[in-house]
């Protein structure tokens, strides 16, 4: 649903009307910025909170015994705060990549779900002191004796959360292999699966799904200290103020203390929330070397969407060939198959058409390891997108088929041909000629599905656009490159389908 | 060559041959006639075996084609036979049928390279000879769609005369052409017929089955109402039916 949600927030930005509309929204924030957003929330008696649920435990996560509810730590700080201006909360679910982009754009008031302090968020908002202190944690096999500490990370297979400081780690190691996921669970049963060698978290990540596990060990000490702050609309100041002083208070009065303790995630370093003062100066004169801001230049982020787009390109020609090979041998089976041939065709075709690609692509990446077979992220991919467009390919040979005349069929009887000759030199070339056309939009299609894979940790090309635009905040100039990419990519497939329809045509 | 014995077929419900018998010398000409409906067709579909019958027995050269409810059918040793009938007796239907996404020299080459498994070569200068014969080797390239109707039914024709059969069946060969283009595919029909080629045909060109054809058969709802010489059925019918059916045409 999140990956739904991105590749809808793409189509958008690319419609001319929606950034009519994103800048007047834009023109909006700012003109209203001085009618101050503290204000609104003591008057209207609502503090509207994002956040991601998808994020998982233990910051904010529905309570497994009862699903409509939320739970976690950062719910019971939001409360707390909430409390304190004597205002109730109300939720704003938002994907987490875009969590920042939605508070700039006025969907809620402030963003609070483990955003680390870094400086290049600083260009784009407003933060308060921290709340939380975290540092990132490496996870492995309890089988695995290889890893010690973050140096034994080099030239390994390693998973992390995208768009996290911990990614950045493990980038500017330089040659750690870095698999990146969305969701918290994810990567863990990577880990166990043995598809990536380590996992680097955030502490209380780590300390929630890893510690419980028996086959997952956490192996040496914290590292890359950080800050989780609550980020609110840059000219908020007067907020960030209230914000600073409930902190604060919470803090003294050890409340805080306790909600850590209740979710486990407490520990010694977050005594250093109370050198306030001296914390804040820190962190603003010299930054984390770790956070370093991510200028938007073309050298940047231009080798990283061709890469995604090189993924992208490969993904799709290796499976709309698988597609091609199976819908064939499905469309055959029920053609001229026996009953029993006829039926599995059937039921495979209903199943896959019926069912939606990203169930799948999480049944074949996720759910086949609880049977014995794990795949890898690649191959997974090819084989879900291929065996989904098969089903959609064999329908459209089929009527290919069932489209050539009879007689075609009984000449080539009546000159001894035989059944299997008559299939592969009379009726699917001429079958073909027909299906180019419903082929080509398909192929398009599959294109663009394509980046429903990154679920399961392949970084394509909307991967790629993502994680950019995440990190620079620069989703509008990003995307419009990644649209034009990908239209730069199934244009020629167009002309290409186009002109190769006039050539088998040029016989009628 | 062809001995048709006790032929019965019924579609569905439907009877249409009832006990159908006919006997094709080798070297004669068979004009099968009648109204539409009369089972002219399926008479000749039959023979190749691209539809199934009943009862009877049809031979071709000693190759026994049964029906589907007699005893000695069955389906691995009618297929083989089907197959070796199909050797020996080329056809030409209606609509022409040629592939058309082959050229004219490929829709001849096409059989005899991959069935009889003869060189392409070979195969091409056969089909040239062919292609001459009907005077259409100019096309050799051309695709189907670029032949008028007089022409791609003369393709048709060397089409199957590149199997070299022994014996050819025509079924309506001339009638979804356009008037002015009948009498080329007649000519190339009557060529065919004089150098001594065992021929069936189904027609409602009435002058050309007197002049080409050695036997008449009149067929009316699957039974054969009349048959003789063609000099006889055409000046000279006995049968009521034939009389009215052969006035309409013969004016």
């Amino acid at each position: 649903m999140k990956h739904m949600n991105r590749k809808h927030f793409i189509i958008r930005t690319i419609s001319i009307l929606q950034i009519c509309f994103f800048m007047m929204y834009f023109f909006m924030t700012d003109t209203f910025a001085y009618q101050d957003t503290l204000e609104k929330i003591k008057s209207s008696g609502v503090l509207t909170w994002g956040f991601d649920a998808d994020g998982g435990a233990p910051y904010v996560f529905h309570d497994p015994k009862h699903p409509s509810k939320l739970i976690g730590f950062e719910v019971d700080i939001v409360e707390a705060i909430a409390r304190e201006l004597g205002v109730k909360v109300q939720n704003f679910q938002n994907e987490w990549d875009s969590i920042l982009l939605s508070l700039q754009r006025g969907d809620f008031d402030i963003a609070l779900n483990g955003i680390e302090i870094t400086s290049d968020r600083e260009q784009s908002v407003l933060f308060t002191r921290p709340y939380f202190v975290y540092a990132e944690q490496i996870v492995v096999r309890d089988s695995d004796n290889r890893i010690h500490r973050l140096d034994d990370l080099h030239g390994k297979k390693v998973g992390t959360l995208y768009n996290t400081v911990a990614k950045r780690m493990l980038e500017e190691m330089g040659d750690v292999a870095v698999s990146t996921y969305s969701g918290q669970v994810e990567p863990f049963k990577d880990l166990s699966l043995n598809r990536i060698d380590a996992v680097l978290v955030d502490l209380p990540i780590a300390f929630y799904y890893a510690a419980p596990n028996p086959q997952l060990r956490m192996v040496g000490e914290p590292v890359g200290e950080g800050y989780y702050g609550i980020a609110v609309r840059k000219e908020e100041t007067a907020l960030a103020e209230e914000l600073n002083i409930i902190i604060e208070k919470i803090l003294r009065s050890g409340e805080l203390k306790k909600i850590y303790e209740r979710w486990g995630v407490w520990n010694t370093s977050q005594e250093k929330l109370f050198l306030h003062e001296g914390l804040l100066q820190k962190y603003t004169e010299s930054p984390p070397s770790i956070s370093e801001k991510v200028p938007l230049r073309v050298t940047t982020f231009l080798p990283t969407l061709l890469k995604g787009a090189l993924v992208t390109v490969g993904i799709s020609i290796l499976s709309m060939m698988l597609a091609v090979v199976l819908g064939l041998i499905l469309a055959i089976m029920r053609l001229y198959g026996n009953k029993w041939l006829q039926r599995v065709s059937t039921a495979y075709i209903e199943f896959y058409r019926g069912t939606p690609l990203l169930i799948q692509l999480y049944i074949l990446y996720y759910g086949l390891p609880n049977i014995g077979i794990t795949l890898s992220a690649f191959i997974a991919a090819i084989l879900g997108l291929g065996m989904n467009y098969a089903a959609y390919e064999s329908e459209i040979y089929r009527a290919g088929i069932q489209a050539i005349p009879k007689g075609q069929t009984e000449a080539a009887l009546s000159l001894c041909m035989s059944g299997r000759l008559i299939l592969r030199r009379i009726i699917l070339p001429q079958a073909f000629r027909i299906a180019i056309p419903p082929m080509t939009n398909d192929f398009i299609a599959l294109f663009k599905d394509s980046s429903l894979v990154s679920v399961i940790a392949m970084v394509e090309l909307t991967k790629s656009y993502s994680m950019l635009a995440a990190a620079s905040m620069n989703f509008f100039q990003l995307g419009i490159i990644t649209a034009l990419l990908y239209f730069g990519m199934s244009y020629p497939l167009s002309i290409y389908a186009r002109r190769l329809e006039r050539k088998l045509k040029s016989y009628d | 060559m062809i001995e048709i014995s006790n032929l019965f077929k019924q579609h569905g419900q439907q009877p249409l041959f009832n006990g159908l018998n006919l006997e094709v010398e080798k070297g004669s000409v068979v004009a099968v006639i009648g109204p539409s409906g009369s089972g002219k067709s399926t008479l000749l579909r039959c023979i190749n075996g691209l539809e199934y019958f009943q009862k009877g027995c049809i031979s071709v050269d000693g190759q026994k084609l049964y029906g589907v409810n007699e005893q000695s059918y069955n389906k691995a040793g009618e297929d083989y036979t089907v197959k070796n009938i199909r050797r020996r007796i080329g056809m030409v239907f209606q609509q022409f049928n040629l592939f058309p996404h082959m050229t004219v020299l490929n829709n001849i080459t096409e059989a005899p390279v991959c069935v009889m498994g003869i060189s392409r070569a070979e195969a091409e200068a056969v089909a040239i000879s062919l292609l001459q014969k009907v005077h259409l080797e100019e096309k050799a390239q051309s695709y189907p769609a670029q032949l008028s109707g007089g022409e791609q039914q003369r393709v048709a024709i060397a089409r199957a005369l590149a199997m070299k059969p022994e014996a050819m069946l025509f079924d309506e060969p001339t009638s979804s052409l356009d008037p002015e283009m009948i009498e080329e595919v007649l000519l190339v029909v009557k060529d065919l017929v004089s150098e001594g080629m065992t021929t069936m045909i189904a027609t409602h060109e009435m002058g050309f089955a007197r002049d080409v054809s050695t036997h008449v058969i009149f067929l009316e709802k699957g039974n054969i109402v009349e048959r003789g010489s063609p000099k006889k059925i055409f000046s000279n019918p006995k049968n009521k039916r034939t009389k009215m059916f052969l006035s309409r045409f013969m004016k």
